[in-house]
This record gives structure tokens, sequence and C-alpha cells, in this order.
């Protein structure tokens, strides 16, 4: 009973067990729901949906299964919003091509013509001059020349080893608000704490007291001061270029990581560490702090985590100079060098899965400069790493 | 014993589906939602329906899951002891019962609500397994096993500042409750100020909807805001004409105090506004 149903949502991914299928069964065997359609949606989503973020995809597995309706095509969405298009649109043409829009009808027309084409477009769709898709010479899709050509769903560089990035990008400050999947995560970094008593004497030592008090005779009461994490932590996080695609994850940490430990201070860089660290990136050419600064300020006791996927091209790592962004007099390693000398409890979390690291040529360097302590930002991963920092 | 909401509650049908679930299974069912939707009023509104007992058991950052079931209070005992008072030989009077325990000796079958269970620590719900899913729990001090005489419903509130595990949520039913839409709104705010004058309702909702759509906002207003402002409009009888925010020269509604809660919001609120009156 239902069990097309069940299977349907396993297989778009929504986490759906066993025992939830079971009570959704048992609540229709005493007629819960009377009957009618919408009382077993209702019954069955709030059986089976457990999370908010997943309801959407709860409501079109549904109506697949109930009505028939369009299976979901997660691998190209058919409904991107006009808004979205129009914003990419701004962002990717120049003046002139925006002019040059106007020989297909001006924007509007351009968003009408691409509104019938994906009612018409089943697949993907790559090469040919009216499909959208990747690589043609139609108007619509990614990688391709026709000056009117609206870029949809490429937004990243296609190569990773640029040796300079003269256009300045955009990057997003990390979000600590965001608290998906931290949990996990949030077990991980647990085995970071370490607990001292300090401060006020505020709680009631009980094995002290008892003792306390059969060796006086009279009750005698002894008090503690409360338990506190007394991990100290420095966060560098990689933020922009390359990170785009890791930025979600990083999140993730960074927002579990806040509230894990009681002392913890953070910075980022790009690509890799020079002179200059900053703590916001929307005034991160005007407010930047000294990594000497951050050397000083910061003692010995911090343990220091890097995030970062370490892939760069290699003069940004070995010689002065070798920055994307800026003349740096020194190269990265001399500053990595020095970090590590300070801080001798440093591991570096990188983004990218441990098989490619082969692959990337500046990943094995900045491995060889913390001296093999490189873990996969998995669950894994960061077990091993913490396992390192508390060495 | 079903739940069709009351008087004084609007409940969707979706809602009472997920809450009448919950009763008949004899499970907990988990509500999230927007602040101010009415996750903690849907507890007392249902046990009032039902004309059950109501035991709420609000969660803090501090609270244990152990707490819910019973404390042991040593120190009074050896206080007693001190004092040579004849209570100190039975160990079962120092035992100081929790809010879970409170539900499950009732006579008659109540509502326990367990409020942002998220606020508490990251185990706590884990802690809650057991004592939710077979409602019972040991009490080690006394070697008694307290049962549930019948399982209470139990309505679990959480605000999303924790992601909750999977065991946990395995063993509830779920229900978002969403954000009103204006026709169901126009209910919730009829039981509330019954015979509200239809233009001024009118005016307010579209006022209400136009702010919580402003871009940026840090805390969009809800429910609960919305009728705490149309009390302040009623008390300061503000004629529905002085909502209307077509002329662009008074975007702000009087008293969006009531409103918007965050400092942030109202500068937000008040340079939008600025702007709209330079270009206007």
């Amino acid at each position: 009973m239902f069990l097309n149903l069940f299977t349907e949502l396993r297989a778009a991914n929504l986490p759906v067990s066993l025992r939830e299928y079971l009570t959704l069964l048992e609540a229709v065997e005493k007629n819960v729901a009377n009957y009618s359609v919408d009382d077993f949606y209702y019954l069955s989503r709030s059986c089976l949906v457990k999370d908010e973020r997943n309801l959407d995809k709860f409501d079109r597995v549904f109506g697949s299964v109930f009505k028939g309706l369009e299976a979901l095509n997660e691998a190209f969405g058919k409904e991107i919003p006009e808004e979205w298009l129009r914003k990419l649109a701004e962002k990717h043409l120049s003046p002139e091509e925006m002019e040059k829009i106007k020989s297909l009808g001006g924007f509007d027309e351009l968003m009408k013509t691409l509104a019938e084409r994906m009612k018409e477009q089943e697949k993907r769709h790559q090469g040919g001059s009216k499909w959208i898709g990747t690589a043609g010479t139609s108007p619509f899709g990614a990688y391709g020349y026709n000056p009117e050509g609206v870029r949809i769903g490429q937004k990243e560089s296609r190569h990773r080893r640029a040796v300079k990035v003269w256009d300045k990008r955009e990057f997003k400050n990390l979000d600590d608000s965001v608290e998906l999947g931290t949990r996990n995560i949030k077990i991980a970094l647990r085995r970071l704490r370490k607990f001292a008593r300090e401060g006020a004497e505020t709680e009631l030592d009980l094995q002290d007291t008892i003792n306390s008090t059969a060796k006086q005779g009279w009750l005698d009461v002894k008090m503690v001061p409360e338990r506190h994490n007394k991990i100290k932590v420095l966060l560098f996080f990689d933020i922009g270029g390359s990170m785009d695609d890791h930025i979600r994850i990083c999140e993730e940490l960074f927002s579990a990581a806040g509230s894990e430990f009681k002392h913890k201070e953070y910075f980022y860089f790009h690509n890799c560490m020079y002179e200059n660290l900053w703590k916001d990136n929307v005034r991160r050419y005007t407010d930047t702090t000294e990594t000497l600064e951050v050397i000083r300020t910061y003692p010995k006791d911090y343990k220091v985590i890097f995030v970062g996927d370490a892939s760069m091209s290699p003069y940004e790592i070995t010689y002065p100079g070798g920055s994307v962004e800026h003349w740096n007099e020194e190269a990265g390693v001399v500053w990595m060098n020095r970090m590590l000398e300070n801080f001798p409890n440093a591991i570096w979390l990188n983004p990218v899965p441990e098989k490619w690291w082969d692959h990337t040529a500046s990943i094995n360097m900045v491995k060889q400069i913390m001296g093999n302590r490189m873990y996969p930002l998995t669950l894994g991963g960061l077990d091993e790493g913490m396992k390192e920092l508390n060495k | 014993m079903k739940f069709t909401g009351t008087d004084d509650y609007v409940a969707t049908e979706d809602l009472m589906v997920a809450v009448n679930a919950a009763i008949t299974l004899e499970r907990p069912l988990l509500v999230k939602g927007e602040p101010g939707t009415g996750k903690t009023v849907l507890a007392i509104e249902v046990a009032k329906a039902l004309g059950a007992d109501f035991i709420p058991w609000h969660i803090k950052s501090t609270t244990k899951a152990q707490q819910g079931l019973y404390e042991y209070d040593a120190v009074s005992r050896l206080r007693d002891s001190q004092l040579g008072d004849g209570r100190v030989h039975d160990i079962s009077n120092y035992i100081v019962k929790g809010k879970m325990w409170e539900a499950f000796e009732a006579t008659k079958r109540p509502v326990l609500l367990i409020d942002e269970i998220d606020k508490a620590d990251i185990e706590f719900p884990n802690d809650l397994l057991l004592e939710l899913d077979r409602m019972e729990f040991h009490v080690y001090e006394t070697q008694k096993l307290i049962k549930a005489a019948q399982r209470p419903i139990v309505i679990i509130t959480s605000n999303n500042e924790k992601e909750l595990p999977d065991a946990f949520l395995r063993r509830c039913f779920f229900h978002y409750i969403r954000f009103p839409d204006e026709e169901t709104m126009a209910d919730i705010v009829e039981v509330h100020f019954p015979g509200l004058k239809k233009n001024l309702l009118r005016e307010a909702l579209a006022a209400f909807y136009e702010v919580r759509e402003v871009p940026g906002l840090k805390k969009k207003p809800s429910t609960s805001e919305l009728l705490d402002w149309i009390k302040l409009l009623l008390a300061e009888d503000i004629p529905p004409e002085a909502l209307r925010s077509k002329d662009k020269k008074d975007l702000i509604p009087p008293l969006y105090g009531a409103l918007l809660k965050n400092e942030q919001d109202v500068h937000l609120f008040e340079r939008l506004a600025f702007l709209n009156r330079r270009d206007g």
C-alpha cells in the first residue's frame, strides 16, 4: 500500500525511513484521514517529512505519484525565475552587448522567447542553434558566442589554473547564521573541547562537601567554579575564486564552530597567506589586519585551522609577486612557515575530495608545507584533524 | 478525541490533520514555523478544545532532560540529616517530580508542551527518545518504574536554532506552520477582534503585507505582531484612510513600532520612506 510513494520519495533523496512509513500505514488504518486525497496528503506529509526544506520536494513527488503529473526534473529545473535571469544577464553582459540584445527585440522579447523555448525543451542539450544548452550559437545557454547569448547555470570560471585574475570578483561573506546539517560537524568539533574550572565559585562540589563534612563533623559546603571550554581557536578561511564551490560547506563549518568554542577568532585570506588578512569581505581592501599583528597578538597555545582548497597556480605559493590580487614582497610559503612557527598546533582542512589532491600541484605543495597535516573537510577528516590538534 | 480548532484559534486543514494524527497514534507532534505564528498557542488551544490539563515545560539552554523526569534533592536531604529530621530515612521524600512525570501521572489525558526544544543542549532530544517512545522511565534512587497511565498528547515546538537528530524526528509527526495567506489572516483577525470595521481590516492587512514584502528586513512581522498592531490602531482610533499608503509621501504606516521589532529594520524602513518622498 502506497509503497510506490515511499520508494519514489527515497529515490528523490528524501530521508524517509521504514518506521515513518509504518506510522503512516497505522494512521491510515486508524482512519485519521477521511478518504479524501487532501487529507491523505496532509497526513502523509506530516508523517514522512520532518524538515520544512523538504516540503517542496515532497509536494512534487506526491504530485507525480498520485496525479501522474510531470516528474521532477532536478537536473534542469524548468522554472528559472525571470528575476534571476535578468540579474545574471546584467552581470555578464557588457553595455555594448546589452545594446545588441535589442537586435532580438530587447530584453523582454528575449525573455519571452526563452520562456517558450523552456516549455518546448525536454532534455539537456549541447550544440545546435535553437535549444537552450551549452556551447551553441543559440542566444541561450553557457559558453555560447552569440552576442545576445544569456549565460545560464555557468557562473564560475572554466579554467581553475588561472595565473592572473584581472577582474575583481565579488566575494561573499561567509554567513554563520546557516545551521544546515551542522549537527555532525559540531559533534566532530567537540573532540577539541577541553574543560577547565575558572572564575567565580558557583557550583556545589558534592564530593568535596561530603568528604570535608565527614572529616569536620558539621556541614561544610565546598563550592567550585563552573566548567568552561578552554580551547582557543584561530580560523583562517580561504574565500572567493575557486572556493565558490565550497562556500556552503564552509558556512556550515563556520556556524558550527561559532557555538563550540569560547575563544574563537577568524580571518579571511585569498588562496594563500600573505602579509594582510581581513575580517570583513566588504571592506577587505580598506580594513585589513597585518598577518604579523595576528602573530603578535595571539599566544602560542591558540590552535590554528586553515580552511581552503589550496588550488591555485604554484607561483602564488613560491614566488614573491605571485599573488593574483596584489604585489606581495614575500612569497606565500614564507608567510605560511612564519605562521606555523608561531602556532605549532595547526591543521589545514580541504573541501576538495581527497582522491583529487594528487592532481593539483599546489595542494601537494601546501600539504608539504603543513607537514602532511591536511585533512579533507568530511566528518572523518574533521575527526582526524581534531585528534591531531589535540596532540 | 478530535481537534477542530477553537473559538480563539483558527486552525488550517493540514494543521488539524497533523494534530489529530498525533492524538490518535499517541505520538509527539513537532511544530515548527516562523516566530509568532502561534506554535505555543496551539498547545494551549488543543488542551482547551479537548478539555485536557495543560502542562507546559519551557526549555532553556541549561535545561537537562533529567529535569523533566525528576530531580534528586541531595542538598536538602543532607541538611535534614544534620538536623535529625525523620524524613531523611525515606529517599522518596527528596525526589522532586518533573513535568514529564507530572504528565505521566495525570488521571485524565493531559497535553504536554515541550516548548522551544531547540534551545537546549544538542543532546537533549536524544536523551528523551526512550521516554517519549515508551512513555516510561526508571527512577534509580527508589528503583521504581514510572509508566504513563495514558499516553499524554505531546506537542513540541522548535525555532530551528539547532538541527534535531534523525532518530528523534522519526518518532514525531511534523507540521510546519506556514505564514497564513490574506484570507486566513482575515479569519484570525476576526477571531481576535470580532466586528472590526471591514475597511480598516482590509487596509491594515494590505499595509501589513506590504511591510512584510520590504526586502532586507531582518525580522518580518508575523501574526502576533499584526494582532498587537491592530490592538494599538483600535486603541488610538486611527481611521482606515490613514493606513492607505498609495500616497508615496507617507509610506510609513502609523504606529509601526508594533510591527518592526528591530532597530535596523526601523532604520531601513525610514530610509526607504525618505527616498520615496524625495522621488515623489
